[in-house]
């Protein structure tokens, strides 16, 4: 049986604590939410944290206030994936959020998974998310124990996936996210939340907790997430598009297009994004947007499925996530 | 004796280990816990092929902890589940052909020691070229994976000819010619292997989940050096075979080997990954087909090549290399046949059987290229099969003895249920139907090693109280093999399945059943049974007729009576009529034992194929191709399988459901899928649940299934095999429907969506709209072994060819 | 990589819970999964286990009535929680409508899966007493089954929400029989 190395598991009830707990272990102390990305990386020998710290039992993460008559939803980091995608107020105002958060893994992983951990999911990649002895066998991989990447032998740097299926939605959604570190808390925009780094994916500080995600009021603004990958379950995602568009008069008055499971980090393709502003998405603007998306797209050999499809997939999933808004607004 | 109806045959009964099943009470190999239990690991090679320099165990054997560590130098004498391939060691002596192949082993008090203890044994390995694919293989000897075979780093050779082949081909209105590839799949059980071993007493006992106990048995008798009657295997019931299961493994050997090395029980459980590296799974193989066909689309000659990828080992390989050949002849009619097959060593994880062992390759490539056939002549596919259906009790261009032959009507009620006739070819664009056709061994006619002895055995023990037991060497995987016994010796004796107990499996209780392997457990061992059955019914039965001054010859056993069928108020219960007869004649206890009919086929090769019955499937698929991404999703099928009898029918529909969903896995997703440019590593790309994609739920079609019942006097009651057969037609009808969709041919499983996306593309170009193979390599075949024909007058030998022919010359 | 030479483990961790309605108190070691405590320390050994990485849902168990993955949790984070295995669920002589369901219907065929699936179904019926099939598959999305195709366990998850429903439902013809 696969089984964790030996660690001390500590148990905060508050964030305080929990920040004391954090600064007492140091760089050999982690904090888990869910553990449905730490322990089977752990048992992996991805993180070998000597000292883990579960924000399980920190009821301050675990609320959704707000999202009624026009103000923005705060959704704690702790909040499970199931209770996000079935919590009516997502339901109501963010569909997309809920769609992306009931695309990931399977049911019994979104009963354990948070809404939090799914934003700070390790990066991933074929080369990478394998065991120790399997890593072993190719001399290990820059992410973790080695020196090179294989996906890109001549690169200097980790292109590891940010395989997230709601930080995409959370960038184009344009939320804030908030942090609680050891100097207090500090709030950054979604896309400032992450780095197209494999290794260094996060702008979060190991000691900082990301504690809560404020969602922005609804203004006329409407946003989808589409989701590509091989199974209906279990599977991350290949790709993942959202979209996002506010509206003004019947006309797309500001526009979000952003990309997932592409890149590091969630990516936001701007020309596409400017294809569509001041059109009502015809058939051609959204010809020219998905166009805009397909041709930088760069998909390298650290997921499931082939380059060249997944970058022709590109096209397809932002057409169709740009005429499922059009058939919204109808 | 009088006989009526089936009373428990053909009934739907729960299993009779569905209650343990399902309250978590079934003991499955990891489950078994023993007093100062160790724990075992294995050491895996992390290179694909070098050679073993140093290896040293001391700091592993100075870990607190650690009970035992051993080697290759402490497993000298190889296995292998053929006679012909013994080619492994429990742990690699001096070589290192796969990531993967184990290298050392250790026991120690807890799996986290024994892992720990793994990182501290120093090998040191010098590096040998890896061959990663059977092209490779035939190009280069050196360096060789391994001193034997028939051709370098070629495995096995096959070449037989039944009838002259080219020169019926020639004779015919049409010829075609096909290239398709199949790649290789693995087993996926559940249950990941584990096993425990004890040494108690000077005797080893093994619990394991292995579907061959009886071979497992063998290979430690062999490896440890043991007498077999010091040595007991119990396999316990498995979380699914599937076959991945069916060849003695390294761990098993070394688990013993560590249990006699420290006198205490050893568990092995091996990690997802690990499983990964035992496989003998599906092989993935190359295809060439040639027909000749007359113009209503009888195959007048075909000629078929395989070639395949058999990775670091032998296993099974050398009768897999025959079954891509053997069963091409027993669906429809082939006058004359010639099949070359060529097996390759490379540096990957071991192929072996998987679920259709050897036969859902070229299935795959047949039923396809008769799709082709039929569009070439303009015939429906349905109507050029069922023209030309082999003939129940044939005997084929190959020599192989059919039994009934149920095809035709599964045609029909596959083709009536979906509509095949008003919707194929008139469907909107992006959905299709297609329909293949397929047949498997019910059991196949020859062991594993050469032997004069039964396949099957069965024990009957009759309890004074009414009860019988039936010992069995059957291993339960799941398929229902216990509750199959449990039906037919209810059946025969005239009670109820709650009178039965089995006991399966245990080399030490149980007579010899050669395992779980090749559908030959409900035909093999429900024909035992019912032998030992009805030795039992005539003891009573004679005993019951003395009792009420009768002739046996009318008595009845039914309904938990024996009773007089002209006056059935006369008899007596069954419980008093084992205590008659055991009063009369003392304990009562009987045996039953089956053995194939010998076949008519006298070549070499001949044992390849073989079988006393063969089931039959027709398979109608529908698809929906997304035109943009290429996605194929397949909403429904539509089966039709020749079960000759259903003994259980309850359990016959789960197996065709299951093989539905395993071919639909194969047919769309599942491969086994290597690295082999990173820098002279052959790594296994995605050895886990999360890559290797297995179908979930949403995945998962709607199967509508049609049983047909076409007994046949080989089988218990007429019945024959569904546990493998109706995986075989799902990739074809899939392909052939994923045509009929879009218009492009995807000569390659599995059919992904990039391959699909591809031949579109190809075809908007205005090219042929196919993504396949687009060669077969030169391979040295041999000069093909000539066998006349039954029907050109053969006798089942290999002959010298009639003189004037060209291949005979070279 | 650093030798992975464990260090000795300060002590076993107490944890006090409810295991199928009985109250529980187990020493483990701190790093051991849910999984682990209840197979090895509790001998409870119904709870079966695919990839220990969460990736197969075979060892579903309900925790406070969820059904969550024992592999990804720790024993020590259930202090204080209701844990149900397949063991405890039937009460008495009588099985639970779902095991009696899958029993009869063979949607057990290995049985290997069947605990994490009767389990997970268990919860399905709880908050959904007449689920769809769209409803079942969904649901059920997260466990593999390598044996059946899922279809018999469609069929028994049916057949058990409608006699838990108090119908007197018996499988369809069909079912058992082919078309």
């Amino acid at each position: 049986m696969l089984r964790l190395p030996t660690f001390t598991y500590l148990q905060p009830t508050t964030l305080h604590q929990a920040l004391r707990m954090k600064a007492d272990a140091g760089p050999q102390g982690m904090y888990v939410a869910g553990g449905t990305d730490l322990y089977p990386n752990m048992k992996r020998r991805h993180q070998e944290p000597k000292v883990v710290i579960s924000l399980a039992g920190i009821r301050a993460l675990k609320r959704i206030t707000g999202g009624t008559k026009g103000t923005a939803l705060s959704a704690g980091a702790g909040v499970t994936l199931t209770d996000l995608h079935s919590h009516k107020k997502v339901l109501r105002g963010y569909r997309a959020l809920a769609d992306a958060a009931e695309l990931v893994s399977t049911p019994l992983l979104r009963n354990m998974g948070t809404f939090g951990g799914n934003l700070c999911l390790d990066t991933r990649c074929n080369y990478y998310n394998q065991s120790y002895e399997w890593r072993k066998a190719i001399d290990f991989c820059m992410k973790k124990d080695g020196a090179i990447c294989w996906v890109a032998p001549s690169s200097p740097r980790c292109w590891a996936v940010n395989s997230s299926d709601t930080a995409p939605v959370v960038v184009a959604l344009g939320a804030e996210l908030l942090l609680v570190g050891p100097d207090g808390e500090r709030s950054v925009p979604a896309a400032q939340f992450f780095n197209n780094d494999g290794i260094d994916y996060l702008t979060k500080r190991p000691d900082e907790i990301l504690t809560e995600v404020r969602l922005p009021a609804q203004n006329g603004w409407d946003a989808v997430y589409h989701k590509l990958r091989r199974r209906g379950s279990f599977d991350f995602p290949v790709l993942g598009v959202a979209a996002w568009v506010r509206w003004e008069h019947d006309l797309v008055a500001e526009a979000r297009i952003v990309l997932g499971a592409v890149a590091s980090y969630p990516y936001e393709n701007e020309e596409a994004s400017a294809a569509v502003i001041g059109s009502s998405l015809e058939d051609d603007v959204i010809e020219a947007a998905a166009q805009s998306a397909f041709k930088p797209s760069k998909p390298m050999d650290n997921t499931d499925h082939g380059l060249a499809w997944r970058k022709d997939m590109t096209r397809v999933f932002v057409r169709r996530a740009l005429e499922d808004l059009r058939a919204r607004r109808a | 004796m009088g006989d009526s109806a089936l009373r428990v045959v053909g009934q739907p009964h729960r299993k009779v280990d569905a209650d343990a099943k399902v309250t978590g009470k079934t003991v499955f190999a990891d489950d078994v816990v023993l007093p100062r239990m160790l724990f075992g690991r294995l050491l895996r090679s992390p290179h694909a092929h070098a050679s073993i320099v140093r290896i040293d165990t001391s700091k592993a054997e100075a870990l607190d902890g650690v009970a035992a560590v051993v080697t290759g130098r402490d497993t000298p004498i190889p296995f292998g589940i053929l006679p012909v391939s013994q080619d492994e060691h429990a742990l690699c002596p001096d070589r290192v052909r796969f990531v993967g192949d184990p290298v050392a082993a250790v026991a120690a008090v807890s799996e986290d020691i024994a892992t720990a203890a793994l990182d501290l044994i120093e090998v040191e390995y010098e590096l040998l070229d890896p061959v990663g694919t059977p092209e490779a293989a035939i190009a280069t000897d050196d360096p060789l994976i391994h001193d034997y075979g028939d051709a370098g780093n070629i495995h096995k050779l096959v070449a037989l000819e039944f009838g002259d082949v080219d020169d019926a081909i020639a004779a015919s209105d049409h010829v075609r010619e096909d290239l398709l590839f199949y790649e290789g799949n693995t087993h996926l059980p559940m249950e990941q292997h584990a096993c425990v071993a004890d040494w108690t007493a000077n005797k080893l006992t093994l619990w394991s989940s292995t579907q061959t106990p009886h071979y497992v048995h063998r290979a430690l008798a062999k490896v440890l050096e043991l007498p077999p009657a010091r040595i007991r295997v119990i396999a316990c019931p498995n979380g699914g075979g599937f076959g991945g299961k069916s060849d003695p493994f390294n761990h098993e050997l070394a688990a013993a080997v560590l249990a006699m090395r420290t006198g205490r029980p050893v568990k092995i459980t091996l990690t997802r990954e690990e499983v990964f590296y035992c496989h003998r799974g599906r092989h993935p193989v190359l295809m060439w087909v040639k027909s000749g066909v007359t113009r209503d689309g009888r195959i007048r000659g075909l000629h078929f090549r395989t070639l395949l990828d058999g990775g670091a080992y032998g296993s099974y390989g050398v009768a897999s290399t025959y079954y891509t050949g053997a069963l091409q002849t027993v669906t429809y009619q082939v006058d004359r046949y010639k099949f070359e097959g060529a097996r390759t060593f490379t540096n990957k994880a071991p192929c072996g059987p998987k679920r259709g062992h050897g036969t859902p390759q070229p299935r795959f490539a047949l039923e396809v290229h008769l799709d082709r056939v039929a569009e070439d002549l303009a015939i429906d596919p349905a109507d050029l099969r069922l023209q030309h259906l082999a003939e129940s009790h044939a005997l084929t261009a190959n020599w192989l003895q059919l039994g009934t032959v149920g095809l035709g009507e599964c045609i029909r009620k596959v083709v009536d249920g979906s509509g095949w006739r008003d919707r194929r070819g008139a469907l909107p664009y992006g959905t299709g139907l297609g329909i293949a056709c397929s047949s498997y061994l019910t059991g196949a006619g020859l062991p594993i090693y050469w032997n004069d002895m039964p396949h099957s055995g069965v024990q009957l023990k009759l309890d004074r109280g009414g009860g019988v037991t039936v010992f069995c060497g059957s291993t339960e995987i799941g398929q229902g093999s216990d509750t199959i016994l449990a039906h037919i010796v209810a059946e025969v004796l005239g009670i109820t399945m709650a009178d039965v107990a089995v006991v399966a499996g245990d080399t030490e209780l149980t007579p010899v059943d050669l395992g779980s392997y090749s559908s030959r457990v409900t035909l093999m061992t429900g024909n035992a049974a019912i032998q030992a059955a009805e030795r039992a019914r005539d003891i009573l039965a004679r005993h019951v007729a003395d009792a009420l001054e009768l002739g046996t010859e009318r008595l009845a056993f039914a309904d938990g009576r024996v009773f007089d069928v002209e006056d059935p108020e006369t008899g007596m219960a069954f419980d008093d009529a084992v205590r008659l007869a055991e009063a009369a004649q003392g304990t009562i206890g009987t045996v039953g034992s089956y053995t194939p009919p010998p076949s008519p086929g006298r070549y070499r090769g001949a044992g390849v194929g073989p079988s006393p019955t063969y089931s039959y499937s027709a398979c109608v698929a529908e698809v929906e191709v997304d035109p943009d991404t290429g996605i194929v999703t397949v909403p429904r099928v539509w089966v039709g399988h020749d079960i000759g009898q259903s003994i259980n029918p309850v359990s016959v529909m789960g197996q065709v459901e299951g093989g539905i969903y395993m071919g639909l896995g194969e047919a769309l997703m599942e491969e086994m899928a290597y690295r082999e440019r990173t820098a002279a590593k052959v790594v296994h790309k995605i050895p886990s649940m999360l890559d290797y994609k297995s179908p979930t739920t949403f995945e998962m079609c709607d199967v509508v299934t049609y049983l047909v019942e076409d007994p046949d006097p080989n089988g218990p009651f007429g019945a024959k095999e569904v546990g493998q057969g109706p995986l075989l037609p799902v990739p074809p009808a899939v392909a052939n429907a994923v045509y009929d969709a879009v218009g492009v041919r995807v000569d390659e499983v599995p059919i992904t969506p990039e391959k699909v996306l591809r031949a579109m593309k190809d075809k908007a170009r205005g090219k042929e709209g196919r993504f396949g193979p687009r060669s077969f390599p030169s391979v040295p075949w041999p000069d093909a072994a000539f066998i006349p024909t039954p029907a050109e007058g053969g006798d089942g030998k290999r002959q010298q060819r009639a003189t004037g022919s060209t291949a005979e010359a070279s | 990589m650093a030798s992975r030479k464990p260090k000795p483990v300060d002590g076993k961790a107490h944890i006090r819970c409810t295991v199928n309605g009985e109250p529980v108190e187990v020493a483990a070691a701190p790093h051991k999964t849910l999984l682990e405590v209840l197979r090895e320390d509790l001998h409870l050994p119904g709870t079966k286990h695919g990839c220990e990485l969460g990736e197969c849902g075979t060892c579903t168990v309900l925790v406070d009535g969820t059904p969550v993955l024992s592999c990804l949790v720790l024993g020590l984070a259930c202090e204080g929680a209701a844990i149900e295995t397949v063991e405890g669920m039937h009460d008495g002589p009588d099985l639970h409508p779902l095991q009696e369901t899958f029993a009869e219907l063979g949607a057990a065929q290995c049985g290997y899966c069947t605990p994490g699936f009767l389990l997970t179904a268990k919860e399905l019926l709880e908050r959904t007493p007449a689920p769809s099939r769209e409803d079942i598959k969904a649901a059920l999305a997260g466990n593999l089954c390598r044996c059946t195709g899922y279809l018999k366990i469609y069929e028994a998850v049916e057949l058990a929400a409608a006699r838990m429903r108090g119908e007197a439902a018996e499988p369809s013809r069909e079912s058992i029989y082919g078309r």
